[in-house]
Formats: structure tokens, C-alpha cells, sequence
């Protein structure tokens, strides 16, 4: 079991350098002149190159990602170039507004998306299993700001329920936060849905099939015990793999959600640093999400390991 | 056919053409059986008739501005309502198929011929190269689609509508390279690889002329899902202002222009929206039709 945590561990060490090698990669050396792109064809040759050595872009590759990464490892993201702040001052507030929010959606989502994909596995073939299944793909399939603009347009403007914007005023009580968080939310769990709930009910069907299922039903167990005690907990199994997955989705959705409610979150702020052009706190803000993931995919990894035997009686890898 | 050419004792290669035809045309009479697959074929095939003859079907110019009344809301005369610039919505829409039918393919083409290729070697040679490459791939998978994209677009400066397509189609080369990996890792250890190897052919002839055909299956299913995704994906740069801009009629294009605007202007973001939601839904219903067919 420790040697498993570990070796993944340390797997998700090698990951996050050659994350950081890709990251650097696109954002230094495919610009071509970083200073002239930042720029645009129309600045003077002077200030590009003042710009390429306040940025050090005029260096040697190597030299220039030994500084970019060992700036990294001591917790130094860079500098915004429009604002002139370190990029993890702005990086900061954005993360945890993102993390909110997706908090509020994952705390829907996990729960609802189980129960769908439960409910279509015990009713695998029949009407119920084919609308789940077939509502799943449909929304999983729609871009977020699709969906949001529907669901803006349904319980903000038509019903007037819920606040269109997801920023609540500042100040307001942690209900009110939630409150206006729901729409952005809900979005997000629609999107997921459709995955989540897929993979629970094939590990349903999967369980449902299996020899030990037989046999607990053969020896006389009612069926809402052999439901709980023997499909439901071989079934889920998988499911936290997916889950797990989906968040490193999730922030790549949260771009497009929080463009759309306007939510000062992580997403905001790379697509706000993009139109800027400021490729620092872009390439940061970049790195940032990456870094969630694997850290995300890693505690997923050590939770299914302790839950499945197999992997904790170190019987398998 | 089939019944004739099973019980002879050595097929010869016409006869297994012939059976491998046979095998396609019950697939597609399968896929075409499914009422969803049905339903979204319809669907795409509407879009694509628009897209390609955006003057038949449209009732007004959609691009450039018209002499209509402004912010007309949903009526008989113009059935989507118009939008700021006196533009009828209704044919804005059925023209908004063009540009992202052109992108998403493209994307997703690229990405197949880079993925599979990538794929065939990894799969084929195994060892170092595929080691080094599988960490890699790992670590670009840890990046969600929009944010590389987002962050390559803005490195090169420029989001014209080819640039954008190349973008997507070099993220879904690791993801693709991945599943045709996993089919070539089976089919290597099968015998006539071994026999082709025995007699002296060429990695790149056993690579693309034995082993290729035999696992276009998930290539298939492959290509298909990434379709949808693309176009996810294409609408949503869109969406943010990356790729294709106004005036033009892209749907995506338009909810940009006009989200802001939503209350009270709901039917300039709306029909747009129900479009892109039209052609994914659909496009996603017959990915999964064509992965049931494929991997019964």
C-alpha cells in the first residue's frame, strides 16, 4: 500500500515536470519573438526588444526554463505583464472562487449522477434506462455556455429564481453565495452528468451479472440487500475513477461558465489574461490548473486504492 | 454472399474482402436501424444542406445588414425575431452551420492522421519511445481542452479559423494516438504479424499495410466521438472570442455578440444556442450508435 502511494507519487512528480516542459514549450518557443507577438506587427523593433529583455525572452531556451522552473519551485509563478503583480497574487483569489464553485456543483453532482446511473443499471433496457442514458448524452454533449444560456433564460429570466450573475455582493452570508453560485452550478452539473451517471450504471450492469450476485440472490437475500451489500459497493468502484477525471474537465468547463455569469474565478482570469496577451499570468494561470489536476487525479488514485481490497491487501496493482 | 464463401477450406483474399463488405453493410443497416442514430443523421444532414446552400434556405441576407426593423422580437414575419442590426435571426441561423462544419472536421481529421500514426509507433515498437511518449501524453491530458487550446491560440497570435483547427487537431492527437495504441498492442502479438515479420517486411509496410486495416474499427467509433468534441470545442472558443468573429452568422459568434444582451433580448441568444445544442446532441447520438455497432 505505501509503496503504491508512493510510486504514484512519484509518477505524478515526472507528470508534473513534463507539464511544465509542454507549458513552457508552447508559451516561450512557439511564439517565435514572444515580445513581437505580445506586441502585435505594429510596435516599434525597440520596444520589442525592450520588452524580450525585461521578459529575459532573448536567452537561450535552456537557460531561460532552468529560471522559469527553479522560480517555480520555490513558489514564484511569474509576473503579470499588464498589471505588474506576481501572477499568484491574482491567481489566488481566482482559484479559490473557482473552487467554490465548483464545490457547489460537485456536492449536486456526485449525488444526483449516482442516483441516475444507480436507477438506470437496476432498470438496465427498459424506458427509464433509455432516457437517463439518453438525457446524459445530450447534455454531457452540450458546450456549457449552451446550457447555461438555457438555464440562465428558464430560472433567471423567465421564472425569475435565481441571480443571472454569479458574483454575489460583497458581503453577503454564505446562503447567499450558494444562491447566486446555483445557476453557474447546475450548469456544470448537467454537463457531468451524462458522464458520471454512464460509468456508475456500467459498473451496475456489471455487478448485477457477476457470480456473486447469483449467488446472494440464490441463498434467499432479500433483493434491496443484495443491492446494498453486494452490487452497489462493487459498482461504485469505478465511479470514483471517473469522478476524479471529471474535475480536471470541470475546470476546463469553468472558462466558458464563468465567462458567461461573469465569476471572477480561474477560468476568468485565463481567458481575461489571453485577450490581454499577457503571456505570464496566462502561462501561470495554465500551469495552476494542470497542477489541481494531478493533485485531484493522485488523492482519487490513493481513495480507490484503499477502497478497493485487491489493491490495499497488495494482492494487485 | 457469406453463406457461399464460409465452408471453403483456404479464403482467398476476395473472398475475405467480400466478407469484410459484408460485415460493413450489416454494420451500417444496424446503425441506420437505431431510431436515435436515425435522428441525428436527419439532423446533421439538415445542417449540412444549409451550410452548403445557405441561399436557398435563407429567407434574408445574414450577413450583412438589412433594411428590417431592429430587436424585433419571435413573429410571423420573422419567426426568430431580428437582431440589433436589423438582420433576420431565422436566417442567421440556418447560415451559422458553415463555418464550424468546416472547422470541426478539419480538426478532427488531423488529429486521426497524427493519433493514428503516433499510435501505430507507440503501439508498434513498444520500449523507450512509448514509455517517454506515455508520460508525455499524461501530462497533456492533465491540461483540459479549452485551457491549451486557449493558451496555444494566444501563442501564435493569431485564432484565424485554420489555426484553430490545427490547435484542436494536435490536442486530440495524444487522446487518439491512446485508443489506436491499445488496438495495436493486441493485434501485434496475432500471427500474421509475426508471420510479416518473419518474412522481412518493413515496420512501415506492417505498420500501415497490416496492421492499420485491422484496427480501424476503434479508429471509427474514435473519430466519430472526437467529431463531437470538436465541435464542443470550436463553439466554445468561439464562444470567447477566440476563432471566427463577427458578422459572421457562426452561432457561437452570435451568443458572443449578444449574451449581454439576453434580458430582454432573449431570441438573438437563444436560436443560436438551440442550434449548436441541435447539431452536438446529434452529432454525440450517432457517435454512440456507431460504438455500440463497432464494439458488440
Amino acid at each position: 500500500m505505501t509503496r503504491f502511494i508512493l510510486k504514484r507519487i512519484g509518477l505524478a512528480l515526472i507528470t508534473l515536470f513534463l507539464l511544465s516542459v509542454i507549458v513552457f514549450a508552447i508559451s516561450t518557443i512557439l511564439p517565435g519573438n514572444v515580445g513581437r507577438s505580445v506586441l502585435g506587427p505594429f510596435a516599434t523593433q525597440e520596444s520589442v526588444d525592450a520588452l524580450n529583455e525585461q521578459l529575459g525572452t532573448n536567452r537561450p531556451i535552456i537557460e531561460q526554463y532552468w529560471d522559469w522552473a527553479s522560480g517555480l519551485v520555490q513558489g514564484d509563478l511569474g509576473t503579470s505583464l499588464t498589471l505588474q503583480v506576481p501572477a499568484w497574487d491574482l491567481l489566488q483569489p481566482a482559484l479559490e472562487n473557482s473552487l467554490k464553485l465548483a464545490l457547489v456543483a460537485f456536492l449536486i453532482c456526485v449525488p444526483v449522477s449516482i442516483v441516475g446511473g444507480v436507477i438506470a443499471g437496476l432498470r438496465y433496457g427498459g424506458i427509464t434506462d433509455k432516457g437517463i442514458t439518453i438525457a446524459g448524452i445530450s447534455f454531457a454533449a452540450m458546450p456549457e455556455f449552451v446550457t447555461g444560456i438555457i438555464l440562465i433564460l428558464i430560472f433567471g429570466i423567465w421564472l425569475g429564481w435565481l441571480p443571472v450573475t454569479a458574483q454575489a455582493p460583497e458581503g453577503s452570508n454564505l446562503l447567499t453565495q450558494v444562491k447566486y453560485l446555483l445557476l453557474p452550478a447546475l450548469t456544470l452539473t448537467l454537463v457531468l452528468f451524462g458522464y458520471i451517471a454512464r460509468i456508475t450504471r456500467a459498473g451496475m450492469i456489471d455487478a448485477l451479472d457477476s457470480d456473486y450476485t447469483r449467488t446472494a440472490y440464490l441463498k434467499g437475500l432479500p433483493s434491496s440487500v443484495v443491492v446494498r451489500k453486494h452490487v452497489l459497493r462493487n459498482a461504485l468502484l469505478p465511479t470514483i475513477a471517473v469522478v476524479a477525471v471529471q474535475v480536471g474537465y470541470l475546470v476546463g468547463g469553468l472558462v466558458a461558465v464563468e465567462v458567461l455569469f461573469n465569476y471572477q474565478g480561474i477560468g476568468l482570469l485565463i481567458y481575461e489574461s489571453a485577450r490581454e496577451k499577457d503571456l505570464p499570468l496566462l502561462t501561470a494561470g495554465v500551469l495552476v490548473v494542470g497542477i489541481v489536476y494531478l493533485i485531484v487525479t493522485l488523492i482519487a488514485d490513493i481513495l480507490y486504492a484503499m477502497l478497493n481490497p485487491r489493491i490495499r491487501f497488495g494482492t494487485a496493482e | 454472399m457469406s453463406a457461399v464463401a464460409a465452408p471453403e477450406p483456404t479464403p482467398t483474399p476476395v473472398t475475405a474482402r467480400s466478407e469484410s463488405r459484408a460485415a460493413r453493410s450489416e454494420r451500417l443497416r444496424l446503425l441506420l436501424r437505431t431510431p436515435t442514430v436515425l435522428i441525428g443523421v436527419l439532423v446533421i444532414g439538415f445542417w449540412v444542406f444549409c451550410a452548403l446552400f445557405p441561399g436557398i434556405v435563407c429567407p434574408y441576407n445574414p450577413i450583412f445588414d438589412n433594411q428590417l426593423p431592429t430587436s424585433e422580437p419571435p413573429s410571423w414575419a420573422y419567426p426568430f425575431g431580428t437582431d440589433t442590426n436589423g438582420r433576420d435571426v431565422f436566417s442567421r441561423v440556418l447560415a451559422g452551420s458553415r463555418s464550424v462544419l468546416l472547422i470541426a472536421p478539419a480538426a478532427v481529421i488531423i488529429g486521426t492522421v497524427l493519433g493514428t500514426t503516433l499510435g501505430l509507433i507507440t503501439g508498434y515498437f513498444r520500449g523507450v519511445v512509448d514509455d517517454v511518449t506515455g508520460r508525455f501524453i499524461d501530462a497533456v491530458l492533465a491540461l483540459p481542452l479549452i485551457v491549451t487550446a486557449i493558451l496555444i491560440v494566444t501563442a501564435v497570435g493569431s485564432s484565424s479559423r485554420w489555426v484553430v483547427a490545427l490547435t484542436i487537431g494536435l490536442i486530440f492527437t495524444p487522446v487518439i494516438s491512446r485508443t489506436v495504441r491499445a488496438a495495436v498492442l493486441a493485434e501485434a502479438e496475432l500471427d500474421y504479424v509475426q508471420a510479416a515479420r518473419l518474412r522481412g517486411e518493413r515496420p512501415p509496410y506492417i505498420m500501415f499495410s497490416e496492421i492499420l486495416p485491422n484496427v480501424l474499427a476503434p479508429i471509427v467509433v474514435e473519430f466519430t466521438v472526437r467529431l463531437g468534441y470538436a465541435i464542443f470545442a470550436v463553439a466554445t472558443l468561439t464562444f470567447i472570442g477566440f476563432g471566427v468573429q463577427p458578422p459572421s452568422p457562426d452561432w457561437a459568434a452570435q451568443i458572443n455578440q449578444y449574451y449581454t444582451f439576453i434580458d430582454p433580448y432573449w431570441w438573438m441568444t437563444l436560436f443560436p444556442a438551440l442550434a449548436i445544442a441541435s447539431l452536438v446532441v446529434s452529432v454525440n447520438l450517432v457517435a454512440d450508435g456507431v460504438r455500440e455497432v463497432y464494439e458488440r
